[in-house]
């Protein structure tokens, strides 16, 4: 049994192999970049729209609709980064039902990706918007003493990250296939189900959570202090 | 017992007792946290949407806890880093 699908090599030369992930992460990104043109490709803003522009209209919306609730306001400064961060999850999660695809997302090195984009994203906010030297202050407040911590914060939340976008999608997609070993009539359904339900919710944390921490990269000084709370 | 039985049998052991001790407390968490969601929703249900929101974000995030438990038990029966100081050596 395989419980990652790097595991799962395709093509192999030298030093470059072709896993499983890789495979379905092309086509996760394909699918979205091919999709989202096709759609685009003939927008009218007349009173008779086309019904994947629909589609399309209404998960932008809620996107910028939910970054406004979470953030406070401005949601085209996050939507990009937060959004793509959303909608492969989201997308690798769900597809994940579909017989034959792995979820990339269920494999560590993906996550991991995922995270240290978030990690490398959040002092890039920060600065652009509070430049280098009071981010960098931030650190060092309110006592100098706290300089590790904070480090230490910002690493075991990009680790925290990774891992339980990894486990939650590993267990869902491994306790299916224990269960089609033992009661495969039935359940195997319905813990399926669940899976879909547990993706959908983990995108949503994961792209929350991104979203979180971004902002309290860029928050202004009068609420430092309840930056360490929300830190972890 | 040899090496090798000796690994595999901790490593066994251990991953049950990981997953077994470590859900103990996120399922006391989640269900308090159920439990006043309820309550709350009770109370102002009008406020329900933005309860269930947070509801599901923070149980993911308690749940977190026993995930870690069921990556360190996957850790130690699929990807035992002692199995190669065991063989190996």
């Amino acid at each position: 049994m395989e419980i990652t699908p790097d595991q799962i090599v395709y093509w192999e030369w030298g030093v470059v192999t072709l896993n499983a992930t890789l495979v379905f992460s092309w086509v996760v990104m394909g699918l979205l970049a091919v999709g989202s043109r096709l759609v685009t490709r003939n927008l009218t803003s007349g009173p008779e729209i086309p019904r994947w522009q629909n589609v399309l209209e209404l998960i932008v919306s809620r996107i910028r609709d939910q970054i406004a609730e979470a953030s406070g306001g401005r949601p085209d400064r996050y939507l990009p980064f937060v959004g793509t961060l959303f909608l492969f999850i989201v997308t690798c999660n769900v597809l994940d039902a579909v017989p034959g695809f792995k979820a990339p997302t269920a494999s560590l090195t993906t996550t991991a990706a995922l995270a240290t984009c978030v990690f490398v994203a959040v002092p890039v906010f920060g600065i652009a918007r509070r430049g280098l030297g009071d981010y960098l202050r931030q650190y060092v407040r309110p006592a100098p003493l706290m300089l590790p911590f904070h480090v230490i914060g910002e690493l075991s939340r990009t680790l925290a990250l990774a891992v339980r976008l990894f486990g939650n999608i590993t267990s869902g997609s491994l306790i299916v296939a224990i269960v089609l070993s033992i009661a495969p009539l039935f359940f195997p359904v319905v813990m399926q189900a669940l899976g879909l339900l547990i993706g959908v919710i983990q995108a949503y944390v994961f792209a929350i959570l991104a979203l979180v921490y971004i902002a309290s990269a860029e928050r202004a000084h009068q609420q430092e202090t309840t930056d360490s709370a929300s830190a972890t | 017992m040899d090496t090798v039985g000796l690994v595999a049998m901790a490593s066994i052991i251990i991953s049950g007792l990981t997953i077994a001790i470590g859900s103990i407390g996120p399922a006391l968490g989640e269900g308090r946290a159920l439990a006043q969601a309820l309550n709350a929703m009770a109370q102002q249900p009008d406020e329900a949407n933005t309860i269930t929101r947070t509801l599901f974000v923070g149980l993911a995030m308690v749940e977190s806890t026993a995930i870690y438990c069921f990556v360190i038990s996957l850790i130690l029966i699929f990807a035992n880093p002692f199995w190669n100081y065991v063989i190996g050596g």
